[in-house]
């Protein structure tokens, strides 16, 4: 069957279909064109593009599986599961849940987390601009009404906590050249990464600062973050927290409520 | 002519710097706005830097107006707040297709070019064009596939898609040369026939081949000078219309900067030409 003979959606299926399948598979109207050498173009370019994204935006994990082997893994999710927006910067948001779930990658359970740790600096890179609060904002409100404040997180903050592997240690080694090596301990670890100007900053933070963010972000007054933070670690030093997170340009903005 | 742009050249992150601060005379930039649909941090930065110094256009890839589909409207409201922040000398399109049914493909995909096809491309770049406040400049793709379903020749699709919408067209020399020797037309008759008026950029690029798929079938890989071939056709053209802005793309295998640069001087002179003055 010709190409113009079917309606335009009718081929666009069959074309899109064809660019994954393989050529035997193609339905009848494009079959002609698939079983010519260069679909092939199509095939490779759609695929390259997709592959060169993800290993553009999951640089750490590259690093850590090699290229030839992330290509393939970058490939077999790719068929699964194309971009679902022309910009490939956000193209990846189920890959560390794809190698959370790979077969192959069973035997390194931090690679999902390194994964998810690479998303959030692309996360952050890309994020709206804004204002970075300092210590001296505090000093502006009344002490009394400290507690009812609440301190929001900066657009291009972002934090996690990973439980049972140091994500955090092993995605920074492979993401900085210059970053130290030698043994690794073996224990639960947080992230912040952060843009107060320029480009993406990181640091490791515990996890009293992670459930404090947490807390912030969802509009918790200071009071209710603070008791978060003790929740996760009876011992946390809260001034030395909220310093820290000042300092890395985790904040945006204080504000009480109206 | 509304622009007076003579030869830019293709941005890349690497050669953000030294674009920036780069004074060859009429210097402009062309990025794919895809990679700039960002809220904020030093992608944006970066482009706003060289905006400050350099005219800039925006050369999109994936608005997919040749697919059976109205283009994205979240993806052209992304588009439109972009290009009021940058403020583009030009923004371009394909005639061709990439996202369908929510899956985006990275590439530039080809379509039987009915009657049908013509109505849908023509109400696609007339929403484009609305939506974006601003006139759109369409390219010709490159073609690999002998593709038997087509009622109308590029050149008289796309003069009709310009005549119907009011859009510009944008010739590619490379992609002309690239399509006539993969489908076996003759690439000087394509840029001869092609619509002098509606031409509001040009584009060079080079190519490569790839004998894993057929000895004579050459890619538009993006990754190597243009080639002496193109450039006559360039120069043929120019002749012809007069002289247009013409970019110099590379993409792949990006050389220092100064080699690009060096390219884009070839063009620059290949404007400033007494034939290209005269035509």
């Amino acid at each position: 069957m010709r190409a113009g003979c079917v309606p335009l959606a009718q081929f666009q299926d069959a074309f899109a279909r064809a660019l994954l399948a393989e050529p035997a598979e193609a339905d009848d109207c494009v079959a002609a064109l698939a079983a010519q050498p260069a679909f092939a173009v199509y095939r490779n370019t759609v695929m390259k593009g997709c592959v060169d994204a993800l290993q553009a935006n999951f640089p750490a994990v590259a690093r850590l599986v090699g290229e030839e082997w992330f290509r393939a893994a970058a490939a077999v999710y790719a068929r699964a599961e194309l971009p679902a927006e022309p910009s490939l910067l956000a193209y990846g948001g189920s890959f560390p849940a794809f190698l959370a779930r790979f077969e192959p990658t069973a035997a390194l359970p931090y690679l999902p987390e390194v994964a998810r740790l690479d998303r959030l600096w692309t996360e952050s890179h890309a994020a709206a601009d804004g204002p970075v609060l300092d210590r001296s904002a505090f000093a502006r409100l009344a002490p009394e009404s400290l507690g009812e404040a609440v301190l929001e997180p900066h657009p291009a903050a972002r934090w996690a906590w990973f439980d049972a592997t140091p994500a955090f240690t092993i995605w920074s080694r492979n993401r900085d050249e210059a970053a130290a090596d030698g043994e690794i301990d073996w224990h639960g670890e947080g992230a912040l990464l952060a843009r107060p100007v320029g480009a993406v900053r990181w640091l490791p933070i515990d996890a009293a600062a992670c459930r404090f963010l947490d807390a912030c972000a969802l509009g918790a007054p200071l009071s209710l973050a603070l008791e978060s933070a003790l929740e996760a670690d009876a011992n946390a030093n809260l001034v030395r927290l909220v310093n820290a997170l000042l300092d890395a340009g985790a904040l945006a903005r204080i504000r009480l409520p109206d | 002519m509304a622009t007076a742009l003579t030869a830019g050249l293709g941005l890349k992150p690497a050669h953000y710097a030294e674009a920036r601060d780069c004074a060859a005379p009429g210097l402009w930039l062309e990025v794919h706005p895809e990679n700039y649909l960002v809220e904020g941090g030093p992608r944006l930065a970066w482009l706003e830097a060289i905006r400050e110094r350099h005219p800039v256009s925006l050369h999109g890839v994936a608005l997919s107006l040749a697919a059976d589909a109205a283009p994205d409207a979240a993806h052209l409201r992304r588009l439109r707040a972009l290009a009021d922040r940058i403020e583009p000398a030009l923004v371009s399109e394909h005639l061709a297709w990439s996202a369908w049914r929510g899956a985006y493909h990275p590439d530039l995909l080809p379509f039987p070019r009915t009657a049908e096809a013509l109505d849908r491309v023509c109400a696609n770049v007339s929403a484009a064009q609305d939506a974006l406040g601003r006139r759109l400049a369409i390219e010709n793709p490159s073609h690999y596939l002998a593709l038997d379903g087509h009622e109308r020749g590029e050149i008289e699709f796309l003069a009709e898609l310009s005549r119907r919408t009011g859009c510009g067209l944008l010739l590619d020399v490379n992609n002309a040369f690239v399509s006539a020797a993969n489908l076996g037309f003759d690439a000087e008759a394509y840029v001869d026939a092609f619509p002098a008026d509606p031409v509001m950029e040009i584009h060079l690029a080079g190519h490569s081949r790839d004998p894993a798929l057929g000895e004579r079938l050459l890619v538009d890989s993006h990754d190597a000078p243009v080639c002496e071939e193109v450039w006559a056709l360039c120069e043929r053209l120019v002749a012809r219309i007069g002289p247009r802005p013409i970019l110099v793309e590379r993409d792949d295998r990006l050389p220092a900067f100064d080699e690009l640069l060096a390219e884009r001087s070839r063009a620059h002179a290949l404007l400033d030409a007494p034939l290209a003055r005269a035509a």
